[in-house]
């Protein structure tokens, strides 16, 4: 089982790799990391402490931390969502911004069951219709900048390799022949 | 849906925080309305079953809210998302 001290060391090296700062109060700091071990614990991966996981890796691959949305947060407002990743600006102020959900809304809403889609039908709640933990669909995607291949629901949002955008991925299409 | 209540001097309004057990800001959420003696109902949604959580999401979603955490509701009405001291003074006359 993972301890406290490796759950910090690995956020500390993370944060020093890509030039960022974890939060600047110790208490607060200690909480996060109790967060991402709890779920580390209980999912097998550290997801955010701050967000809703379901405990399938597929639908919270996104949110692991560091999550797809921790560079462009900090890019844009200086901290990730949870402010547990900052700049150099804010962990010198102290003053943590707040920072509004990036993640899409569809991903967000797996993690409660199944939700009836329609909001305006009238009476008892309908049964849930689609079954929506198993519908993560995995796609080839490449980096047209570096060649960066990655299998997933999505592309990141950034390439881990050169920090190329979203856009730049493209769906890698394979077909299969077989001849003779 | 069991929550936990916390019993308070002020208590003129219902306030319901949904919260995640792992969650940093919600617990200085919590914090916060203990140490102002707010009289509050809490549920930690991650350690909640499936039909629970269903209701959770319709909750927060009728009400206007967004599904980020703290997200604490006063008199069925007004949505604060987030630790945020100035909407909660605001709204509970602190």
């Amino acid at each position: 089982m993972t301890t406290l001290e490796q759950v910090r060391k690995r956020a500390e090296a993370d944060a020093k790799t890509y030039g960022y700062y974890l939060t600047p109060q110790a208490d607060l700091l200690q909480m996060f990391i109790e967060g991402l071990k709890t779920n580390e614990d209980r999912y097998g991966y550290p997801s955010c402490p701050c967000r809703l996981a379901t405990g399938n890796l597929e639908i919270d691959r996104d949110i692991i931390c560091p999550c797809d949305y921790r560079d462009p947060d900090v890019a844009e407002y200086g901290a990730c969502y949870c402010r547990l990743y900052v700049n150099k600006t804010i962990f010198e102020s102290q003053n943590l911004p707040e920072v509004p959900e990036r993640r899409p809304i569809e991903k967000q809403e797996r993690a409660y069951g199944p939700i009836a889609k329609t909001q305006q039908t009238q009476g008892a709640p309908e049964p849930p219709k689609t079954p929506k933990k198993t519908e993560v669909k995995k796609k080839l995607w490449y980096c047209k900048q570096c060649g960066y291949v990655v299998y997933r629901e999505d592309p990141p949002y950034v390439c881990p390799i050169c920090k190329a955008k979203k856009e730049m991925f493209a769906e890698i299409e394979a077909k299969v022949e077989l001849k003779g | 849906m069991q929550f936990s209540k916390v019993s308070g001097k002020i208590n003129k309004h219902k306030v319901t925080l949904y919260a995640l057990s792992t969650c940093v800001w919600c617990k200085m959420t919590k914090q916060y309305l203990n140490d102002n003696a707010v009289e509050y109902q809490w549920v930690d949604v991650d350690l909640l079953d499936d039909n629970d959580k269903t209701r959770v999401h319709t909750d927060i979603i009728s009400k206007g809210g967004v599904l980020s955490y703290p997200t604490i509701i006063v008199d069925d009405k007004t949505v604060i998302t987030g630790f945020r001291k100035d909407l909660l003074k605001e709204a509970l006359n602190l």
